[in-house]
């Protein structure tokens, strides 16, 4: 158990050029959290990037070779963007290596995700090591964590600030 | 392996940061200071707005860390704090921030999810 008002860490990495690793505990036994990962119930219900997205569409084919589909959508616009990816490797609830692409054409290239369930006493720890095929794909990833119109406007003043 | 600095932001100051900059106004404010320091009458002149409006966006702007004030009790000139916003603004800080909302949401799923059986037989011991 964490004590009461105290987040766990989010570890965010980049080991090279092309990857970004991201590891974080859970309070929770590793199988609940290997579901969390993978049923589209649960994920429709955390894996929603920021404030006002929701996911309304979410395909799950789990085994090696089966794929996924995200769909998200900006609640107040409607805008949507998309994820197809294909699950290489599946050990429940240990390991998965999956690759993915976004539908957005401007995001080239697929990206292959290992995403590993660690369990130590009561804690899981979830590490991601995303990578990409090139570093400008991985940058354009990154930035693409926030919402547009707010992200053009850091960039000016972060570039005025050089 | 490279730690990247930007994840040693305290993830606190962090939202303050975030918030402060949601504002187009108080982006605005910014964007003015970065050419230079200003007092509030000289910031609230381009918008159409009172000073004390303007007051209450520095006081958000000054809380998140991006600005400070003067000594100088009648100007109290407004500066801008390049750090927090250099940190707010890097690629990495904003994934961050993305993935902890995501993982704060799952961590409030897992909770649910293991006291959900819980409920579920409690319930069928009730029928």
């Amino acid at each position: 158990m964490h004590p009461t008002g105290s987040k766990p860490k989010l570890e965010l990495t980049t080991p090279s050029d092309r990857e970004i690793v991201m590891a974080r505990a859970f309070d929770k036994p590793r199988t609940l959290v290997f579901e969390a990962f993978t049923k589209p119930e649960h994920l429709q219900r955390w894996l929603l990037g920021p404030d006002g997205w929701s996911m309304p569409i979410c395909e799950v084919d789990l085994r090696p070779g089966g794929a996924f589909r995200y769909v998200w959508r900006n609640d107040a616009d409607g805008r949507e963007f998309g994820l197809l990816g294909t699950y290489r490797e599946l050990v429940p609830p240990e390991r998965i290596v999956h690759v993915e692409r976004f539908d957005d054409p401007a995001m080239p290239g697929d990206a292959q995700v290992t995403t590993t369930f660690v369990e130590r006493g009561s804690t899981t720890t979830v590490t991601m090591t995303i990578l990409y095929e090139s570093k400008d794909v991985r940058d354009m990833a990154l930035e693409s964590g926030m919402d547009r119109g707010v992200s053009a406007s850091f960039d000016r003043l972060a570039g005025i600030l050089e | 392996m490279e730690l990247v600095g930007y994840g040693r932001v305290p993830s606190k100051r962090l939202d303050a940061t975030f918030t402060a900059l949601a504002d187009p106004t108080r982006r605005a404010i910014l964007a003015r200071l970065i050419e230079g320091e200003a007092s509030v009458v000289e910031l609230a002149e381009p918008f159409a707005m009172s000073q004390p409006a303007i007051s209450k966006h520095l006081k958000v702007l000054e809380r998140a860390g991006l600005i400070s004030r003067g000594r100088d009790a009648q100007r109290r000139p407004c500066r801008i704090e390049a750090k927090p916003l250099a940190e707010a603004t890097g690629w990495l800080a904003r994934y961050r921030q993305l993935w902890e909302g995501n993982f704060a949401r799952l961590d409030a799923l897992l909770d649910d999810l293991e006291t959900q059986p819980k409920k579920k037989q409690r319930a069928k011991r009730r029928r």
